[in-house]
């Protein structure tokens, strides 16, 4: 990985609801370098979007710490954000709800710069060449945003977020919302940002195949804890951890043979009260008795990916997994 | 490879149909008899003199006239034509009324935006005081505030201001609390802004549709506390030609029925005409009624 | 033995610019234990010929044509005619398992409710009943299943319980309108898998509604592609994947992550799917087509036969030779 930007440690978030305290990201570490597209997938509960919310400052941690650019990434509150963290920014999964309905879009680029202390007719400039990078019209700057559809506005958001310059782009599911023709558009789209300006971006998604094409590295989250980290080809190849398996299974294929995916049994528990031991052990069709008891240690794998599970060994070639039925 | 096509901004049609939206505010009956009839006041007010056919203040004619040709609403009992009042009275409730609404709303939208941006103690405060001011009738309050200050038209103003700067506060905190969870707030965090910014420049454009159509809704109100703090001798003093004392003097002398009937439709007929204009003004910006309007 | 069978189906809607059709003239057919898969983009009409078919469109929308459906015509169908049929003999479950059960009523009382209303069955009966439908869905622990309310269950759960209230008169015909694009990936391979067993045991007809082209090649048997209110192709599902005939179905199945080649882009086809009353004409794909012609924005496409289970709609049919077919 050239030039790791940044370091999530031992980061663990918590929320109470109620009189409960639930980990929604409990103990994960993840790193990210410049010019590369980490994808982050998981299903629902997983904690993901949390976690890229910690990373961004949105959110406390609770524990751990995460370092971008050598220096630790503080909660945004009621001042205004310290200056270090400025080129570490975020896209939303909502492209209804990111743009303020009632102003005109080319302010709402012009933000970042203007509060930097650029002069106001300078930033709009720049909006205006940065919505053409983005592939809008130049004159929408005096626009507002319900003229735009769905995937218009997340490329506005994109173009607000470039306007300051950022190094690393945490994108919470931000074609999730999108219908398919601009689901393309906008991951292609982020694809060449990251290429020509070097940025490292998270991408967060619960949509494997889209994940699969454009991601260098994937990590894949469980209840709250990253089971497997390493280079997108080489985990969906042999996935090295039982649930990045059944994830891999459980996908349809579109090519008329009727194979009908990986049922995997069971619901995914309350993060208020993960299993003991391997948080995935009720539901792992290869879960041994030690697993209940045990919380497996984060391994390195010969070709240089991490994972927790006892079934591998460390600096150990990928044991390839096998479902029996 | 990048979608072209997809770049179809809204085209010219579509511009068109918000243009509508709005204009669809003169469909509504109601809201087209409001307007005409606040703007016969309007010009009323403006042109009294040219209008009224004699001085509010003389006391040269008759004593409790009956409405006729000579005084088309007759006189009063200190035999001034009530006509002329009334076109004149037009000069202190509807400027004072508005005035009131601004007032109000101003200290209300602060207040409750503080309230609402700064959340915790300050909020529950705050809160706990707008709750306080919620609890009193109004015009008891009012009452107690004017006749502490003295009875003068300015006072009751003042006294007025204080009852009805609650309910936009308990507005534009809700308004806030709600635009707080939106995803462009904590944007323009994460590019830097400070709260104060993000208050003025990024909330504030969220407020002022919702809080206009209250100030409208609310005209109305102002107009029958000033009248009835009036009537009650708070408020406008004599010898001014004020609709709510007016009233009052209409309710001394009920058997003279016109003395209070015409300054009582006067303001019926103001009121009546703020809450129509309101009322077609919240319609038309609410997105669900509005799309029903439209259609 | 054909159970369904729709002809020349036009779906009429008020939208605020006067009458447009979401559906134009569709033709199909639905046969006794056959999954039928009906893919689209939005606006395709996908959804509009499921709700017909139930008596639901929106108000003021008119259904013409003929859908005869075990014998009856049901575009001749009043409201009350339609309740007869509903739930009993067609039956149908929606995309947002949220929205779809009564948050406030226990899964007792919504399932026994409709069971009993088709059906003259004691309380008790209805119980056992009910117990046993949320077995074959595969709800754990059924009995208390029964005291809970639809909040306590996850997403998938509550498809399940979906599927559960969908059957429990024993419907002919199951419209699954997008079951599974709102839940989790493994979530989904579960209700895939419900819904194929469901299919062998009871002989099941099926109508599956979805954008998702791995749902519908994992579940169905034959396929029918819409677009802007029309089909576009119709087949078996194996064939319609493998070999794509209309250019239409090539782009969606080209568009399709895992099937490109190298590199990170994505393709997809250009364009945007036209909107209601905005039907671009002749063959309203024509503005997005590699391969339009003149005709094709002249006149309503060729059919095309294939076979006599397979055909496109397709004035230019540009995949001819490199199938090896012939007209």
């Amino acid at each position: 990985m050239k030039d790791l930007i940044l370091d999530v440690k031992d980061l663990a978030v918590e929320y109470t609801r109620g009189d409960l305290k639930v980990r929604a990201v409990a103990g994960v570490d993840l790193q990210l370098g410049a010019g590369e597209i980490l994808g982050l997938v998981g299903e629902s509960g997983c904690g993901k979007s949390t976690l890229g919310k910690a990373a961004v400052g949105i959110l406390d941690r609770a524990e751990g710490d995460v370092t971008f650019d050598g220096k630790s990434v503080a909660k945004i509150g009621r001042g205004k954000r310290d200056p270090h963290f400025l080129s570490l920014q975020m896209i939303f999964q909502d492209p209804y709800g990111s743009l303020n309905p009632r102003r005109k879009i080319g302010e709402q680029i012009a933000d970042g710069p203007v509060i930097q202390g650029m002069n106001r007719s300078d930033a709009i400039e720049k909006a205006k060449s940065l919505l053409e990078r983005v592939g809008l019209p130049a004159n929408a700057v005096d626009r507002f945003p319900h003229q735009f559809s769905g995937g218009q506005r997340q490329r506005i958001a994109i173009a607000r977020a470039l306007a300051i310059n950022p190094r690393v782009i945490v994108a919470d599911e931000p074609i999730s919302a999108l219908d398919t023709s601009s689901q393309a558009a906008v991951a292609n789209l982020l694809v060449n940002l990251v290429e020509e300006f070097q940025m490292g971006m998270i991408f967060i998604s619960h949509d494997l195949s889209i994940v699969r094409r454009i991601s260098d590295r994937v990590a894949v989250m469980y209840l709250g804890k990253i089971v497997e980290t390493g280079r997108t080809e080489e985990i969906w190849n042999s996935p090295s951890h039982p649930y990045t398996k059944a994830l891999m299974s459980a996908i349809p294929h579109a090519d008329g043979k009727a194979f009908m995916p990986l049922d995997l049994p069971g619901d995914v528990p309350n993060p208020a009260y993960p299993p003991s031991g391997c948080r995935f052990h009720p539901r792992c069709p290869m879960a041994m008795a030690s697993c209940a008891t045990e919380v497996p240690k984060q391994i390195a794998l010969a070709d240089g990916r991490k994972v927790s599970c006892v079934l591998q060994s460390e600096g150990a070639a990928v044991k390839t997994l096998n479902f029996a039925k | 490879m990048e979608n072209q096509s997809e770049n179809k901004v809204e085209s010219k049609v579509e511009s068109k149909k918000r243009q509508k939206n709005l204009n669809s505010i003169w469909r509504q009956p109601l809201a087209v008899a409001g307007v005409v009839i606040i703007a016969f006041w309007i010009l009323a007010a403006i042109f009294a003199p040219w209008i009224a056919p004699y001085d509010p203040l003389g006391q040269e004619h008759e004593k409790f006239a009956t409405p006729g040709s000579l005084h088309w609403m007759g006189t009063d009992e200190l035999n001034r034509d009530i006509f002329s009042r009334v076109i004149y009275g037009a000069r202190i409730s509807l400027p004072y009324s508005i005035l009131l609404v601004v007032l109000s709303a101003l200290l209300g939208s602060i207040v409750g935006g503080i309230s609402g941006y700064f959340g915790g103690r300050v909020d529950a405060v705050i809160m706990r005081l707008t709750d306080m001011f919620f609890a009193f009738p109004a015009i008891v309050l009012a009452m107690a505030v004017a006749a502490a200050l003295g009875p003068e038209i300015r006072n009751a103003v003042i006294a007025i201001t204080i009852v009805s700067w609650p309910v936009y506060a308990r507005l534009v905190r809700g308004l806030i609390l709600n635009a707080k969870q939106n995803d462009y707030v904590t944007a323009s965090s994460l590019l830097g802004s400070s709260s104060i910014r993000t208050l003025v420049v990024d909330l504030r454009p969220n407020l002022a549709g919702p809080v206009f159509v209250l100030a409208s809704l609310e005209v109305g109100n102002a107009l029958l506390l000033l009248s009835g703090l009036s009537f009650l001798g708070l408020g406008a003093q004599p010898p001014a030609a004020e609709w709510g004392s007016m009233v009052s003097m209409g309710a001394v002398n009920f058997d003279r029925w016109w003395v209070g009937l015409f300054p009582g439709l006067a303001i019926l007929s103001a009121v009546l005409a703020f809450n129509f204009i309101g009322d077609a003004l919240r319609d038309a910006l609410d997105p669900r009624t509005a799309k029903a309007l439209r259609d | 033995m054909t159970l369904l069978s729709v002809r020349d189906l036009t779906v009429t809607l008020m939208t605020g610019s006067g009458p447009a059709d979401a559906v134009r003239k569709l033709s199909f057919d639905v046969n006794k234990g056959e999954i039928l898969g009906i893919a689209g983009e939005s606006g395709s009409g996908k959804t509009m010929t499921a709700l017909s078919i139930l008596g639901l469109l929106p108000y003021k929308g008119k259904a013409s044509g003929s859908i005869r459906f075990d014998g009856e015509e049901l575009v001749d169908f009043k409201p009350k005619d339609f309740r007869r049929i509903r739930g009993r003999d067609v039956a149908m479950i929606f995309q947002d398992p949220m929205t779809s059960l009564h948050p406030m009523l226990t899964i007792e009382t919504q399932l026994t409710e409709h069971l009993r209303h088709h059906r003259k069955i004691s309380k008790s009966a209805a119980r056992a009943k009910v117990l046993e439908l949320l077995d074959t869905v595969k709800i754990p622990d059924p009995a208390a299943a029964l005291r809970a309310h639809p909040s306590q269950f996850s997403g998938g759960m509550r498809q399940r319980i979906a599927i559960a209230m969908a059957l429990a008169c024993d419907p002919k015909l199951l419209i699954a309108d997008e079951p599974t694009t709102a839940l989790d990936v493994t979530v989904q391979a579960g209700i895939l898998t419900l819904l194929d067993d469901l299919r062998k045991k009871n002989n099941l007809s099926v109508m599956v509604i979805t954008h998702d082209l791995g749902v519908l090649s994992a579940l169905t048997d034959r396929l029918l592609i819409m677009y802007a209110g029309s089909e576009v192709e119709s087949g078996p599902t194996a064939q319609l994947l493998t070999s794509p005939r209309h250019p239409y179905t090539k782009g969606l199945i080209d568009a399709l992550p895992d099937s490109q080649s190298d590199g990170k882009r994505l393709l997809a086809i250009e364009g945007m799917p036209p909107e209601l009353g905005k039907f671009p004409s002749g063959c309203a794909f024509h503005t997005r087509c590699a391969f339009a012609k003149a005709e094709c924005s002249a006149g309503a496409p060729t059919k095309v036969g294939i076979s006599t289970d397979r055909r496109i709609f397709c004035s230019v049919d540009p995949f001819l030779a490199s199938q090896g077919g012939s007209r």
